[in-house]
């Protein structure tokens, strides 16, 4: 057993603090009577009333979902392939390139790829807004999608796949009947993980956007540099509290899911 | 003709969505300003035939990279950002590697919670995250109240807009990245190692030298890659936290483009940056690799 030890248990307490605190301020002053974020004022929620009577907000939150909802779906699809790809189809003819495409995007600097994806539109005089967004958004988030999945797909017993075949499934079948439920958890963790970028980007979708659609993170951060304000405050601890509910049931759910995975496949391997 | 179509159809989103756009600031960034829609020239014009993209690529040039070097705005911009990239991963590393090594070795039953702690704030807005720490570090913000009602200090601190705030910052929305790949590599070390050289009359500071940071290597060498390269081109935490004085080139080729509107100077501005990502990118790759080759 391992030593209990003061410095692992100050280091834990600490560094959580510092991850935990800064967002428990943000949460508690939004229910802050005063106008000034800095001052405590009283127990209220006024400010909630404020935000759903914003009609600015509401829409920009509802075009935030909508880019969002489709963004992440499309580079869902287009994610599992390109992962399919990179694990099972082989040589093919430029897949060098093909591999750096998918990791690219993971370490470029959003402002580069906000720049080059806004010339592009321009260039073949595509109407910035919704539809912009939503392919800039699908381009970066296939990318983390495909590396979430190839992770799975590695890992995977192939012969599963190649006894499916054997038992007269098409490629098709076979992918529909066994590649996909072996790999859904990770096909749904990747579309929420492509789902939380979308919501959360800034830069790209400043750049890609036109006059007709603001995002939440564009409205927000042209409030926030005017200073610290009650609203905003209340606006983050509803995304924040809809993250937590989403992670923690997601993590529940999946974990589940992997437990049965691992029994099937074990039973599979083994016939009793 | 299926496998055809599956490789073609994300290849080509690709090609269309990544690389065409890298061509074309490519291309911008040899152009010049120009006051027009769209605002550089030249203009790539087919219906002319040869003579057209002739004359096209011969009003190409250097020259936006050649102001690029004449104004120090941009290399200092480019070194600061350097700077700041370095000193903050640094620092994310001193902050990090402490709660990594706490949670290698807490219980094996916490494990799980406290790795799913340190995962969350990775899932909650970025944004958002930076901008709690406004109220904080104001000079009327919390800490500085805090701090006056211990007795620490009789004046408030001026830490918002200054490049402090940004180390905060930095340090504060990239801690998951440093922690998760150093804890991913502690928690895969052998206990007995640490035995063994405690037996052979090592301290427990010195095994802690000579056994474990050897060890977690490469969790550390991958962690401060994953801080070091995002922080490079960082825009939010600038421009949020940091003063007139910070310079970071990410906030310098957004102000380029949608202030100055000088779109080949900011595309230019663009391929430097991305020429100076290049080493550290081909060596994170490297070192990714080495890794799974030693795992495989």
């Amino acid at each position: 057993m391992r030593r209990f030890s003061w410095f692992n248990a100050t280091a834990l307490t600490l560094g959580f603090a510092f991850l935990y605190v800064p967002m428990i301020i943000l949460v508690v002053y939004s229910f802050n009577e005063s106008k000034l974020v800095t001052v405590w004022a009283g127990f209220s929620t006024q400010w909630y009333g404020e935000l759903i009577r914003n009609e600015e907000f509401l829409n920009a939150a509802w075009v935030t979902i909508k880019v969002a909802v489709m963004s992440s779906t499309i580079a869902t699809v287009l994610g599992t392939m390109a992962a399919y790809v990179l694990v099972r189809a082989g040589r093919f003819s430029g897949r060098t390139l093909f591999s750096g495409m998918i990791y690219a995007p993971l370490v470029m600097p959003e402002v580069i790829t906000g720049l080059s994806l806004l010339l592009l539109f321009i260039g073949i005089g595509l109407d910035r807004g919704v539809l912009t967004i939503v392919l800039a958004h699908t381009t970066f988030s296939m990318c983390y999608v495909s590396v979430v999945v190839s992770s799975r797909l590695v890992s995977f017993d192939q012969s599963l796949e190649e006894a499916a075949l054997d038992l007269g499934c098409s490629p098709f079948e076979a992918f529909r009947l066994v590649t996909l439920p072996i790999i859904a958890p990770a096909v749904i963790s990747g579309w929420l993980l492509a789902f939380t970028l979308s919501l959360d980007d800034l830069v790209i979708a400043s750049f890609t956007t036109g006059p007709s659609a603001t995002t939440l993170p564009i409205k927000i951060f042209s409030a926030v540099r005017l200073g610290v304000s009650p609203e905003i405050n209340a606006l983050s601890t509803i995304m924040i509290a809809i993250v937590t509910v989403g992670v923690i049931t997601a993590s529940l759910v999946t974990k589940q899911a992997a437990v049965r995975q691992a029994r099937d496949e074990r039973m599979a391997e083994r016939p009793a | 003709m299926r496998r055809f179509l599956l490789i073609a159809v994300p290849y080509l989103w690709l090609v269309a969505l990544f690389l065409i756009p890298f061509l074309i600031v490519l291309k911008i960034s040899l152009s010049d300003i120009a006051l027009a829609r769209p605002p550089y020239m030249p203009q790539l014009d087919l219906s002319a035939g040869w003579e057209g993209i002739r004359s096209f690529f011969a009003a190409l040039d250097f020259e936006n990279f050649r102001f690029l070097t004449t104004d120090d705005l941009y290399w200092k911009a480019y070194l600061s950002s350097l700077q700041i990239a370095l000193i903050s991963t640094l620092l994310t590393l001193l902050v990090g590697y402490p709660i990594a090594y706490a949670m290698a070795r807490s219980a094996p039953e916490w494990r799980p919670t406290l790795l799913m702690l340190v995962i969350l704030p990775f899932w909650t807005s970025f944004l958002i995250r930076v901008y709690a720490w406004m109220g904080i570090l104001a000079n009327e913000g919390l800490l500085n109240q805090f701090l006056l009602w211990l007795g620490v200090i009789n004046e408030p601190l001026t830490i918002l807009n200054t490049n402090t705030a940004v180390y905060i910052g930095i340090v504060y929305t990239y801690l998951p990245f440093m922690i998760l790949p150093i804890y991913s590599a502690l928690e895969r070390m052998d206990d007995s190692l640490l035995e063994a050289a405690e037996d052979l009359g090592c301290s427990r500071m010195s095994a802690f030298w000579l056994v474990t940071i050897p060890l977690s290597k490469n969790g550390i060498i991958a962690g401060c890659f994953l801080v070091f390269i995002p922080v490079i081109g960082e825009f939010v935490i600038p421009s949020l936290l940091g003063g007139s004085g910070t310079l970071m080139i990410g906030k310098v080729l957004w102000e380029e483009f949608f202030s100055n509107r000088d779109w080949p100077v900011a595309s230019a501005v663009a391929v430097i940056l991305l020429l100076i990502l290049v080493i550290p990118i081909i060596l994170f790759q490297r070192n990714e690799q080495k890794q799974r080759e030693a795992e495989g």
